[in-house]
């Protein structure tokens, strides 16, 4: 029982957690109090939306490098429409983000589906693209604070029942997955196609359509994410969320989502990214430079993905034991 | 990254003769690529074609494709190694470090190579040795190793570098032969040589291809790719004494990017991402190309962030355009 549950990477996960802010706990009680969980998960919320896209395109054997250029553009899009059109109702900016998000997403999957250029090749090039954009549309220029409405920058603190909009819609997005993920036929077929896309065609999934409509996924949280991302920092310019990307796939990583595809949960993604959360957030507590972050979450990832590795390997039949231990 | 072949192969009937396949090849197209690159940048610029500017013009490459020889053999075996710039910024870290101690140049060459061969371990014993995808290890230690280096130096900066030092990135060999690009040149013959003639480079191209049939033909897997990956330690180690040299300070941030612009390079090359082919003339190519871009682009006063637009868009639209066109001439053939 014990075993089985040592096995189960969601509760090593959740342990892995609980210890962290036990840890840290020792000497700073104030980091557990509850008020400021809620401001760590708050912090969060953002990686949070953006791991749950992550992982549904790499479920299905993809990667999803442009995920931060994206978010940069749509953010900058959306701060640029608040700009010109102060009277703009906010659902409509967010929405225009999120379609935004969506159609560059697509730009990925159709290069995926269309064309079978390897994803990681996709995404570097788009990445670069998508980002170089936002220079083309500003300039250069930022869109600083006094340039927004003071709905725009309200919008994500907005406090409801105790809770920013920002922590909500990170818990309405992860309810969504969630859904889609264990209760749509999207979502199996996420997982049909990064476990096996030869049998998954043979059980009629269409696997190029299935990636696309994951890049879809993963476009438009990223357009959402960008909208969030402008106006929780209230500033918009070409270098926001530079070099996220990797954090990204660091949270899915941490998670136990299988970069082979295939493998993970909402729940793991949900987890790894408050892992990386609640050391970013405990790390000028108990005094430790913010510059050491950066190798922190590098031995995190290293650690977990061997981890995560060694419950992975293969359970079937070993044929020639020695050749399968290369 | 794994991806599924699931189209049926074509199968021709007969095999092409030599000329015709030189003529179809990558290189061929790319060579085409560079001469309409060439003579585009000579007529918008009257400023291209002086031999000083274009020796100044090989600074923009050749650090990059110094890794982008090694970068090559490691995507050809079906791995990569996305830790390559956070290599350099450690290595050029540890030799700032050295010099306020007063370290001599020599003593600086040692410690920025041992770096770069001692993080090319540490890839080549996780992937290797735990046997772990490559792509996430090397995430991993590239947010390791550049971490590292900010742990080191904060927001600061190393400076004093031996006049000596300065030889490797400012140096010149002969007249307009800069020392960067005689090694470039040495090295991207020696990677020919060692991908294209020897029994190593066989065995790199067929881990590339079957991973297992390689296996149980006695090739030493594991040992090829862990040589592979301290190669491009190694090389890392290289590029970052030139970039360090050249610019004459280290920051924790130097080279950032670089990796990304390194596989472009490869890619570019025709360098297959899934692995089991590629040349190193298509990506010495690929360097050519990418310098005379970035070159030609900073004489038309093009800021840096378009041109990495235009990097991006030739990475997509050459590997897509050949894939149009094969899927066209299919279509016309039925």
């Amino acid at each position: 029982m014990i075993a089985k549950l040592l096995k189960n990477r969601e509760i090593l996960l959740v342990v892995a957690v609980v210890v962290l802010l036990a840890l840290i706990a020792l000497r700073f009680p104030g980091f557990v109090a509850p008020s400021n969980l809620a401001r760590v998960y708050n912090d969060t919320s953002i990686l949070i939306i953006l791991a749950l896209g992550q992982m549904a395109v790499i479920l299905t054997r993809c990667i999803d490098l442009s995920m931060a250029a994206n978010l940069a553009l749509c953010g900058m899009v959306a701060a640029m429409l608040n700009a010109a059109f102060p009277g703009l109702p906010i659902p409509v900016i967010i929405l225009a983000a999120m379609a935004l998000g969506g159609l560059l997403g697509m730009i990925n999957g159709t290069l995926v589906w269309k064309l079978d250029i390897p994803p990681i090749v996709v995404t570097l090039g788009t990445l670069t693209i998508y980002r170089g954009l936002i220079f083309l549309l500003t300039d250069g220029k930022w869109i600083n604070a006094h340039e927004m409405s003071d709905t725009f920058k309200a919008l994500p603190r907005l406090a409801l029942a105790g809770m920013p909009v920002l922590s909500w819609l990170s818990l309405l997005m992860i309810a969504a997955m969630f859904l889609v993920m264990s209760r749509t036929p999207l979502g199996r077929a996420f997982y049909a196609v990064g476990g096996n896309p030869h049998a998954a065609i043979y059980t009629g999934i269409d696997v190029g359509r299935t990636r696309f409509f994951a890049y879809c996924l993963s476009g438009t949280l990223a357009g959402l994410s960008g909208y969030l991302w402008v106006s929780r920092y209230a500033v918009a310019y070409v270098d926001i969320a530079a070099g996220f990307e990797l954090d990204i796939i660091a949270a899915c990583v941490i998670g136990g989502i299988s970069i082979a595809g295939g493998i993970g949960s909402v729940a793991g993604a949900v987890l790894g990214a408050l892992f990386l959360g609640v050391i970013k957030n405990a790390l000028p507590v108990i005094n430790i430079s913010p510059f050491a972050q950066m190798a922190i979450s590098g031995t995190v990832i290293i650690i977990a993905v061997a981890v995560n590795a060694r419950a992975e390997r293969r359970k079937g039949r070993v044929i020639l034991r020695k050749a399968e231990a290369v | 990254m794994a991806h599924a072949q699931l189209s049926p192969r074509n199968i021709p009937d007969r095999l092409e003769g030599r000329g015709a396949r030189l003529l179809k090849s990558w290189e061929a197209l790319l060579i085409v690529v560079a001469t309409v690159i060439f003579l585009g940048n000579s007529f918008a610029s009257p400023y291209f074609l002086d031999p000083w500017n274009l020796s100044d013009a090989t600074f923009n490459f050749t650090e990059k494709a110094m890794i982008a020889f090694a970068m090559a053999l490691v995507i050809i075996s079906g791995e990569i190694d996305l830790s390559v710039a956070s290599i350099i910024a450690l290595a050029s870290t540890a030799m700032g470090y050295a010099v306020q101690l007063g370290v001599d140049t020599p003593v600086l060459v040692a410690i920025g190579l041992g770096v770069g061969l001692v993080c090319g371990a540490v890839n080549g014993l996780l992937i290797t040795g735990l046997g772990l995808p490559s792509i996430v290890v090397t995430i991993g230690t590239m947010s390791l190793f550049r971490g590292l280096s900010f742990i080191i130096l904060g927001d600061q900066a190393f400076t004093g570098y031996p006049e000596s030092f300065a030889w490797f990135g400012q140096g010149y060999v002969w007249w307009v032969f800069s020392f960067e690009f005689t090694f470039f040149v040495l090295l991207a013959v020696a990677y020919g040589v060692l991908l294209h003639k020897t029994n190593f480079g066989r065995a790199v191209y067929a881990i590339g291809n079957n991973q297992t049939a390689a296996l149980f033909s006695g090739v030493r897997v594991a040992r090829v790719k862990f040589t592979l990956f301290l190669l491009t330690g190694l090389m890392a180690g290289l590029a970052s004494i030139c970039l360090t040299s050249r610019l004459g300070s280290t920051r924790p941030s130097i080279a950032l990017g670089w990796e990304l612009e390194v596989v472009t390079m490869v890619v570019l090359g025709g360098v297959n991402i899934l692995g089991g082919s590629g040349t190193i003339l298509g990506v010495v190519l690929a360097a050519l190309i990418m310098g005379m871009v970035t070159f030609g682009f900073g004489l038309l006063n093009v800021p840096g962030i378009v041109m990495s637009i235009f990097i991006g868009l030739l990475l997509i639209s050459v590997i897509a355009l050949p894939i149009l066109w094969r899927r066209a001439r299919r279509r016309l053939a039925h």
